[in-house]
């Protein structure tokens, strides 16, 4: 069989933190990224919160 | 977020979902289905006209449905895309074709009723499966009163009652009446721990959410009474114990042991009733009540395995391994996440870069074959050196600014001041459309010096340079006024005062601006090496991480042989053998082309920065000297050495571990293994917390309750009518591990709580008759009892816990900080977790804090993909902002290298003179020699004394010309 040819870039499905934070690593690593999100924006669950644990940082 | 908005990289596909995958490893065909938003992202300016006009009002859920939105909205100011849309179940026109208000009052003529569902057909390599975690059934909640009273919120509610931009501006409000609650309790545990609603695993971030949403609601609220209701305090994580310990120390939080079964109310007030540890029933009454509610499995995890062909566990997480945290069922297709397993916000972190990692391995021969790189136009020159032609853009930051500050006023004031050529204001100058003005305004006027008065330049500095390279102005030639941060907030109540500060903010911007020149972008070159110290289970996997995508890699064990801890461990809590994944590691590692392995050996030094390294290794045949781009800390911690409890002096008292390698020697007699070591042995007693949480390490281990409960059932099922006790403080069996704990309380194993005040006692006993051996018992406080008693036991095992390795040498050459317990302390705890304060420098697995196995190749892979990133580029951007030497004006005298925390500044002989020189590449721009320099010969770029005299003569209302005069006469 040939040696099938691979693609640079990658699908992301779903925007909260992990797949944003998996979107910018494999930029950053020179792919190209398809972020996939069913909401309207991204940033997931983590957008909600106030502050976050342990530091109370702000979480935007 | 803001980041990948912004990345040519990153293509945000929202309101899409995947509908149809297909293809193999490195070659996928993805089906994507994007609805429409009504509106057009190109033409939007996030203004809000719409929303303010749309008659047809919605539940606002990214407020949790406590406020009301509009059927044309923005989930929040900050949202990403910074689009509004258009809800199309809610809306007038897209269902009865009879509204259309929205698009008669946009300004912008953005809304566009005319789109259609997209379907995209996406060719890919890998994919990656981050769909977060799912919500509890409402009925669930309905056990505890949420929907009856309205004074039972869920903890996501109660984050937004907190929030100032919530619906309630941040103050905690009872629902029912909008009054300030005095007295509330925390249920933790609503949807976890509980298979009566079919999630018997535990989401483990809710019992540090409840503490952190507790101690907010005392910072809102100092005279709140507040209880939480746990079954086991979980703060497994690295600091979460600390946390939780000044939580309570400092808001008196009360924690009450108990579950609570179910919320009543009373006269608008709610009672609760549990009974405590010692079997006495209480009962209370509070203001409000917020549910810890459970993460749940995605509600589309099963279309998602449908479409994608991956396998589901029993809760409908994706299914993974101890061994294979990261990777589905399905070969290409890797997970992070909750998806993966209840997980807070660094472990998602570190997940999400290690799943990148591994489609980065597996399509490395293909890395820059898609990615687009942004090209600027060449930097005029000429525009540069004419003589200043300043835009001053002054911002209303919505309210935030505006809402004190005249700024009308302050724009017109900058008109006054010399050089500028063009002043105005800006609602959003952060805002897409607006940095689009800016960039024509630039043009258009000919700038070649920008000031904004807006926020703080941490805020958007960035953003407004691009702006700058996006029209060939160099990105040093703009200076930002603080009119928001240090202005308008902090000044809310004197808004003329305020104005006036503005004013003189801008004029001294303005005056710096004068100054400011341009600074050229530099990149350095980088060494395509790593080195990777340690060669445990971290360590391994990193080195193959970097090695599969394409890069060399030294690595450094200390030892005579690879392996680390996981040498010592049998069984993964999973079930799996450790010792099978161990030697596939270590095989793959030795005959791996691109690793080099160095045994016995160490790192002696480390000089440079990222991407330039030179190190020196102590090694059997001497000093070896590597140049390396990056390295990869793997260096692991070791197991407690217990003191007390009979250790040592008897040998029937051993430490998990131990026992584990005890109970591996067995041998299977008929369909049962038999190990000798348990032969007439009735009676164990497990000891948790031997040295962690208090003893000696203040730190949890985290994964010693796991551990003692897989062994315990593995004492079972080797010998069912062995008595096995478990004397504990917490159990911490986390995630899916929750499995194992009820495994075992069900085939008897006995679990008893003590207090650290009350710790259980090891002693020996004399035999029933003359001459007979010493029997070991435990002494401990039963609560049930309120008495001591004693356990006879045959074997002891004490869960000792992870110590820290010698880290404090390491950390002095590497420069990497160690937290108080110990562990090496990562960059940012949640967003930057395995990388460090020196850069180019990366962390993984026990060195960085106690974890478990499959937590440790997580963590190794997302550092190893960290690491691979300025590899990969082959060049790393080195920031403008350095100091430069003039080697006219330098005396030599060397302070400047003595004061460097870098390392950065150098002595070189000079025509037989000595005269300091920067080493551009490691200079942070602190500006430490620069303030230090007798002779003044050191300037800092974007911050030369010339700019910051005038600045500071311009808050004194002197112009600089006079300054000088003034110094002539004198």
């Amino acid at each position: 069989m040939a040696k099938m040819k691979k693609s640079g870039a990658v699908l992301v499905l779903g925007g909260g933190v992990a797949g944003v934070q998996s979107a910018l690593d494999l930029a950053e690593l020179g792919y190209y990224v398809y972020l996939v999100e069913k909401k309207a924006s991204i940033g997931g669950v983590m957008a909600q919160l106030d502050k976050t644990f342990p530091t109370n940082d702000c979480s935007l | 977020m803001v980041e990948a908005g912004r990345s040519p990289n990153i293509e945000i596909l929202s309101n899409a979902n995947l509908l149809k995958l297909e293809g193999q490893p490195g070659a996928f065909e993805a089906v994507v289905r994007q609805n429409p938003r009504y509106i057009d992202e190109d033409k939007c300016t996030a203004c809000g006209t719409c929303t303010m006009y749309c008659p047809r009002p919605i539940a606002d859920t990214y407020n949790e449905r406590l406020n009301v939105s509009r059927a044309v909205h923005i989930d929040y100011a900050q949202a990403i895309p910074a689009t509004y849309y258009i809800d199309p179940k809610a809306c007038m026109r897209v269902n009865f074709e009879t509204c259309t208000l929205c698009a008669q009052t946009c300004t912008a003529q953005a809304i566009d009723f005319s789109q259609q569902p997209k379907e995209l057909i996406l060719n890919v390599g890998a994919v990656i499966l981050a769909p977060g975690f799912g919500r509890l059934d409402s009925e669930v909640l309905a056990r505890f009163g949420y929907g009856r009273f309205p004074n039972v919120v869920t903890s996501l509610e109660f984050e937004r009652l907190t929030c100032a931009s919530g619906p309630s501006e941040g103050h905690i409000v009872r629902l029912s009446d909008g009054t300030t609650p005095k007295k509330i309790a925390w249920l933790q545990c609503i949807g976890s721990r509980d298979e009566t609603c079919g999630n018997g695993y535990c989401s483990s971030v809710c019992c540090m959410y409840a503490i952190k949403e507790a101690s907010v609601a005392k910072e809102h609220e100092p005279d709140l009474d507040i209880s939480i209701f746990f079954m086991d305090v979980r703060t497994h994580g690295k600091g979460f114990d600390e946390s939780r310990r000044r939580a309570q120390e400092k808001y008196g939080i009360n924690v009450i042991r108990a579950r609570v079964p179910r919320v009543d109310q009373v006269d608008g007030r709610l009672a609760l009733t549990w009974v405590a540890e010692n079997g006495v029933s209480h009962s209370d009454i509070f203001d409000m009540v917020v549910l810890s509610v459970g993460l749940d499995a995605p509600e589309d995890a099963l279309p998602i395995a449908d479409i994608t062909g991956i396998e589901l566990n029993k809760y409908d997480f994706c299914r993974t391994s101890a061994g294979a945290p990261l990777s589905t069922t399905r070969p290409g297709i890797f997970v992070a996440g909750a998806f993966q397993g209840p997980k807070d916000v660094p472990e998602s972190v570190t997940q999400a870069t290690g799943a990148a990692g591994f489609a980065s391995e597996l399509l490395a021969e293909a890395r820059n074959t898609r990615s687009v790189s942004i090209t600027y136009p060449e930097e005029d020159a000429a525009l540069m050196a004419e003589e200043p032609r300043i835009g001053v853009f002054v911002c209303h930051c919505g309210v935030n600014i505006a809402g004190v500050i005249d700024v009308k006023a302050v724009r017109d004031y900058a008109a006054t001041l010399p050089g500028v050529v063009l002043y105005e204001n800006m609602i959003y100058s952060c805002s897409q459309d607006a940095l689009k003005t800016l960039a024509n305004k630039i043009k258009e006027h000919r700038l070649n010096r920008v000031v904004i008065a807006a926020c703080s330049p941490r805020t958007h500095e960035p953003l407004f340079q691009e702006t700058l390279r996006s029209v060939g102005v160099n990105p040093a030639l703009i200076e930002m006024a603080n009119i928001r941060d240090q202005c308008a907030w902090v000044h809310a109540q004197e808004p003329e005062a305020a104005t006036e500060k503005a004013k003189d903010l801008v004029r001294m911007a303005v005056a710096k601006a004068g100054f400011l020149s341009p600074l050229p972008p530099q990149t350095v070159p980088v060494t395509p090496r790593a080195i990777v110290l340690g060669g445990g289970a971290a360590g391994m996997n990193a080195a193959l991480s970097i090695a599969d995508q394409g890069y060399e890699v030294v690595l450094v064990e200390k030892g005579d042989r690879l392996g680390g801890n996981l040498a010592r461990l049998k069984w993964t809590w999973d079930g799996q053998d450790a010792q099978a994944i161990l030697s596939d590691l270590i095989k793959k590692t030795q005959n791996h082309s691109r690793i080099t392995i160095k045994l016995n050996s160490t790192l002696d030094s480390i000089n440079g920065y990222v991407g330039n390294y030179v190190s020196t290794l102590q090694t059997p045949k001497g000093i070896e000297t590597v140049e390396h781009g990056v390295m990869v800390m793997a260096t692991g911690g070791k197991e407690y050495r217990p003191k007390g409890y009979l250790y040592g002096a008897n040998s029937n008292v051993v430490t998990q571990l131990e026992l584990e390698e005890r109970l591996s020697k067995a041998h299977r007699r008929g369909d049962r293994p038999v190990a000798p070591t348990l032969k007439g042995v009735d009676s164990v007693v497990m000891i948790q917390c031997v040295g962690s949480r208090g003893d000696d390490m203040a730190h949890c281990s985290r994964l010693c309750c796991a551990q003692a409960v897989k062994n315990a059932l593995k004492i079972k099922e080797m010998k069912p009518d062995t008595r096995v006790y478990v004397l504990y403080r917490d159990i911490r069996t986390y995630g899916f591990s929750e499995d194992l704990y009820r495994e075992a309380r069900r085939q008897g194993v006995i679990f008893l709580r003590y207090e650290l005040e009350r710790r259980p006692e090891v002693i020996e006993c004399k035999g029933d008759r003359p001459g007979a051996p010493t029997k070991l018992a435990v002494r401990c406080f039963d609560a049930m009892l309120n008495e001591d008693i004693e356990l006879p036991a045959n074997l002891v095992v004490l869960s000792t816990g992870v110590a820290p390795a010698e880290n404090e040498a390491l950390s002095k050459l590497v420069k990497v900080p160690v937290t108080s317990d110990g562990f090496f302390l990562e960059a940012h705890a949640k967003l930057r977790p395995v990388e460090t304060a020196a850069e180019g420098v990366y962390l993984c697995g026990l060195a960085h804090g106690p974890k478990t196995l499959d937590e440790c190749i997580s963590q190794a892979k997302a550092a190893s993909a960290k690491a691979v990133i300025p590899l990969a580029k082959g060049r790393v951007a080195v920031a403008p902002i350095v100091s430069k030497v003039n080697q006219d004006a330098c005396i030599g005298c060397g302070l400047c290298e003595s004061l460097c925390p870098f390392n950065a500044i150098r002595l070189v002989k000079m025509d037989k003179r000595r005269k300091a020189e920067t080493i551009t590449a490691s200079c942070k721009g602190c500006g430490i020699c620069a303030s230090h320099c007798p002779t003044l010969a050191i300037s800092m770029g974007g911050f030369t004394d010339e700019a910051l005299f005038a600045q500071i003569h311009a808050w004194a209302g002197l112009a600089l010309n006079d300054e000088k005069r003034r110094r002539r006469e004198l």
